[in-house]
């Protein structure tokens, strides 16, 4: 590979979450019955028209804003044509002429090196049927059909599978961040082509093109890219020509295969679709949705080692989920002890949740609750051990930690009356180890508040406990 | 009651079922007595159900005697087989949609059941209303019922003739280049193209979506009126409508029955070579008749109208070649037997679709394909700008243009079916109102010397609809063309 440099480009089609479909009142799920979630407008029926989803046009919109792009004031839609079965109208209204977003950058890091790679464009459009192919037949569930898709395509910008996958990473964060989308990859929620060429170091030009269609997980693409530039570089050393084509990655075989011309050579005839008037944005509308956008993972990360004093890695973790980031930051802010929240998010709450196979959103501990238990070890009222019990509660059953506390009667004994008594007890029973103590093994006295805190069944709190050993050790 | 039900009009039906002169039932039943008996000849109709039609009509009736009083209510129209009736066949004439029942109703068919009307039965037309002659449907030519051996135009062909005929009141119908105007013409009756985004167009099987438009066909300017205002108005499911108030239609109308004040424009090159001395001479009689009762006359110039069929016969096809790509035996209608998938396309399509549809679908096919669609679409909206412009100037001199809708009367059935040009060539004073956008209204202006009755053409601005709906009321209070009926 060392002899030459690969381009790699991707287009990107995000399945985005919206209430309704792009073009009909139809509710737009995965799930469910095949072809419940239809109607006129989406099975393509003699008559039907479609009617703009404001909500995607926003959710696109903000993806541009967010990775910088010019937003159009005017954007159309066109009618791509082509005969599929899992194309209802056998036309896919999408955006050619005038997108909704153009340009942008996202940018990744690889090996401690940061690039941005340059985006096209981002346009709005609808997606297709689902197609289960049978024995002897197919079977298609339109249940999927003309629900709100955005497409992004970048520049051939990546050089490396591994840039296009942080690539692809970077993107699936920040979406998931601001609500476009679920990016489940399982769902088919994400779908990728990737183009890729290759070219002689010190040459200007890009070489001959390939296009992977339809890829859907960022392992196959990783390994799709890694053979695929592999069997350009090797037909080039060995003297042959690559061919611009499409070409289908067989995942089991592990490697890419061309496809026949039939099946992706068309003329799609694109034309301004006459039944949609064009989406007409004012610039005051554009920074309402700008002013809408969440803080962005990157930024977030470094304003949390920033305000809250943590180390990068703390930060890192914390700001990699959304909502485990806001669970955070609720309770930092209502405990006011940073580090420690940072710990217990980090550590007993990604436990459990790990444990449970739950996420942040069904957890029963509020943040309220976290941190007033934070408070509790804080004030010495609770020691961390009974802490990591009382959290185990609130995790499981919720509720408020001084009442869990009181309930399970864990907190601390403090009162100096009691521990005096503790204490003798503890210096009467043990005449040779106050002897050690006295003859200056200060380790016998670890083994005096031991005893403190098996007499007050676990209560004591050990530095008090420490304290009024001494007092009756030195009299 | 003196004359037959049959005879009635829209408006006149309404006020004699809301005075109880008759029932909803008693009409209907005229109609289809009619019906069973004409139709043998017309062809007119391509579905009706007479228990259908009776029950809706007796529900009617006893919502009338429960205290309904919505203003249609009992009402029968036929429909053209282009729109959405739920649970009647929509087939737009083609052997593609066989079998197929509509399975929601048309924004203007909600909107006319909703004020009362019954929907008789469905009226033929040209597959997918590509035809001006009623002679390319599935169902067979439609006869003209002033002269049976004659079209009834196209391509609501089979409304016309339903409504000429009386078998039916008034009817609901499409135009895309002079589809609801040219019939209108030939069969002796009133026929109203409302502005683009005037009416919803969902639930009407696309033809050419930017030229669409659907309106009535009647006896009467007013009683094409009263079913353009149940009709007009923004849909939620039509985004080209428009937000527009509609207004008070019929009471404006009703408001001045002459036309002082109102300039007329003569388009210059609507009077010229290629029309019929007989029409011509019909014509203006009427543009007399408008003066006479006020209007003042000025000639004005459309220099681009001659270039509207050819940048017609580009856009339409563009638009109705990926219109009509649905109709692939996947989903819905005809499905023809076939090994696989790209054999069952090319074999549906093949059986269902008829020649004239199968010319278009390639013809817009070819004009969009990669390095032809600069040289035809794209030069073709240049062309349909300049259109647009031509009548924007007209309309500063005039505030309507009279004129001749089609250049001859009604041809005979086979003249010009093996003739595409020829009979294109028919759109040629209609079709730039659907290029341009604007409204034109088709008003019987008299009979020639062989009996077929011609039609006067009133074109309007953007939105103008009132105005023009107006002047053809007036026109048709000093005359008696529109009675005039055919002897059958
Ligand atoms: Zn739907």
């Amino acid at each position: 590979m060392s002899d030459f440099i690969p381009s790699i480009g991707l287009e990107v089609h995000v399945q985005l979450k919206t209430r309704t479909k792009m073009f009909c009142a139809c509710a737009a799920h995965d799930e469910g019955e095949p072809n419940t979630a239809v109607c006129p407008v989406c099975l393509g029926l003699p008559g039907a028209m479609p009617v703009i989803n404001r909500e995607a046009i926003r959710k696109t919109a903000k993806v541009g804003l967010m990775i910088g792009s010019e937003i159009s004031l005017r954007s159309t839609f066109d009618r791509k044509n082509y005969f599929y079965p899992d194309m209802s109208k056998n036309y896919q209204i999408t955006q050619q002429a005038l997108p909704l977003c153009i340009g942008g950058t996202v940018e990744i890091e690889v090996g401690g090196q940061k690039k941005v790679i340059r985006v096209h464009h981002i346009h709005q459009e609808e997606d297709v049927a689902k197609s289960t192919h049978m024995e002897t037949s197919t079977e298609i569930d339109f249940n999927r059909a003309s629900m709100a898709l955005m497409e992004l395509v970048t520049e051939p910008d990546m050089a490396s599978p591994d840039e296009a996958v942080a690539f692809l990473t970077a993107l699936k964060e920040m979406l998931i961040y601001a609500d476009i989308s679920d990016c489940n990859l399982e769902m088919g929620h994400v779908r990728c082509d990737v183009n890729s060429s290759i070219r002689p170091v010190g040459t200007d030009p890009l070489g001959v093109k390939s296009e992977l269609k339809n890829m859907n997980t960022f392992k196959g693409i990783h390994r799709a890219l890694t053979y695929e530039l592999e069997r350009q570089v090797q037909t080039l050393r060995a003297g042959g020509t690559l061919a611009q084509e499409t070409r289908r990655w067989d995942d089991e075989a592990g490697i890419t295969l061309p496809m026949r011309s039939k099946e992706y050579a068309h003329d799609y005839r694109y034309f301004p679709e006459p039944d949609l008037p064009p989406v007409v944005l004012t610039p005051d509308r554009v920074a309402a949705w700008r002013a809408e956008l969440p803080e962005l993972p990157a930024a977030r990360r470094k304003r949390f080692i920033q305000d809250y004093r943590l180390p990068e890695y703390d930060a890192g973790v914390l700001t990699a989920d959304k909502a485990i980031a806001d669970y955070f930051e609720a309770v930092a802010q209502a405990s006011g002890n940073f580090k420690a929240a940072s710990n217990w998010v980090m550590g007993e709450l990604l436990r459990a949740l790990g444990e449970k196979g739950l996420s942040i959103g069904e957890v029963k501990i509020t943040p309220t609750a976290l941190a007033q238990l934070i408070g509790l070890v804080d004030a010495k009222t609770i020691s961390s051990s009974a802490a990591k019990d009382v959290f185990q509660v609130l995790f499981d059953e919720g509720g408020d930690p001084a009442a869990v506390v009181k309930q399970k009667g864990l907190a601390q004994v403090s009162d100096t009356g009691a521990l005096d008594d503790f204490a003798a007890q503890a210096i009467q029973a043990n005449e040779k180890v106050v002897a050690d103590f006295q003859s200056g093994k200060e380790a016998a006295l670890q083994f005096l508040v031991g005893q403190v805190m098996k007499l007050s069944r676990g209560k004591a709190n050990p530095q008090l406990a420490a304290e009024a050993l001494r007092k009756q050790l030195s009299r | 009651m003196s004359t037959a039900l049959f005879e009635l009009g829209f408006l006149e039906a309404a006020d004699a079922l809301a005075k109880k002169e008759i029932t909803s039932q008693e009409l209907v039943q005229a109609l289809l007595t009619r019906t069973e008996a004409l139709e043998p000849d017309l062809n007119a109709l391509t579905w009706w159900d007479a228990e259908t039609a009776l029950a809706e009509a007796r529900a009617a009736d006893a919502a009338r005697a429960a205290g309904d009083e919505r203003p249609w209510l009992g009402v029968p129209i036929t429909v053209k087989d282009l729109l959405n009736v739920k649970g009647q066949p929509c087939t737009a004439g083609s052997g593609i949609l066989k079998g197929y029942v509509a399975p929601y109703d048309a924004t203007v068919i909600a909107r006319l059941r909703a004020a009362g009307c019954v929907c008789l039965s469905r009226a033929n037309t040209d597959e997918f209303a590509m035809g001006s002659s009623t002679e390319t449907s599935v169902y067979g030519t439609t006869r003209n019922p002033w002269d049976l051996t004659r079209v009834p135009g196209g391509s609501s062909g089979g409304p016309a003739a339903a409504v000429a005929a009386r078998l039916a009141p008034a009817a609901l119908a499409s135009d895309t280049a002079g589809s609801i105007r040219q019939p209108a013409a030939f069969c002796g009756i009133t026929g109203f193209k409302p502005t683009y985004g005037r009416v919803s167009r969902y639930g009407c099987a696309a033809f050419a979506s930017s030229l669409d438009q659907i309106g009535p066909m009647a006896r009467s300017v007013e009683d094409a009126a009263a079913l353009y205002q149940a009709m007009a108005g923004q849909d939620v499911h039509d985004s080209t409508t428009s937000a527009r108030p509609v207004g008070d239609v019929l009471g404006d109308m009703r408001t001045a029955p002459n036309l002082k004040g109102v300039r007329l424009g003569l388009p210059r090159q609507h009077f010229a070579e290629g029309l019929d001395p007989e029409v011509e001479k019909l014509t203006r009689a009427a543009v007399a008749q408008c003066q006479a009762l006020g209007a003042e006359l000025v000639d004005v110039d459309l220099p681009h109208s001659p270039y509207g069929i050819a940048c017609y016969y580009v856009l339409g096809p563009a638009e109705a070649s990926a219109n009509l790509a649905r109709y692939d035996g996947v989903r819905y209608g005809f499905r023809a037997a076939a090994e696989d998938v790209q054999q069952m396309y090319e074999q549906t399509r093949t059986q269902g679709f008829g020649a004239e549809v199968k010319r278009r679908i390639i013809l817009g096919t070819y004009v969009l394909s990669s390095g032809f669609y600069d040289a035809y679409y794209l030069r073709a909206q240049k062309v349909r700008m300049l259109i647009r412009r031509d009548f924007e100037r007209a309309f500063e001199q005039c505030d309507a243009l009279i004129g001749p809708v089609t250049p001859t009367t009604a041809f005979r059935i086979g003249e010009k079916i093996a003739d595409p040009l020829q009979m294109y060539l028919g759109d040629i004073y209609t079709v730039n109102v659907n290029l341009a956008g604007i409204c034109g209204l088709s008003v019987p202006c008299g009979v020639t010397p062989d009996g077929l009755p011609a039609g006067v053409h009133l074109v309007g601005p953007a939105f103008e609809d009132t105005r023009i709906l107006k002047i053809g009321a007036a026109y048709q209070h000093a005359t008696d063309w529109h009675l005039q009926r055919p002897k059958i």
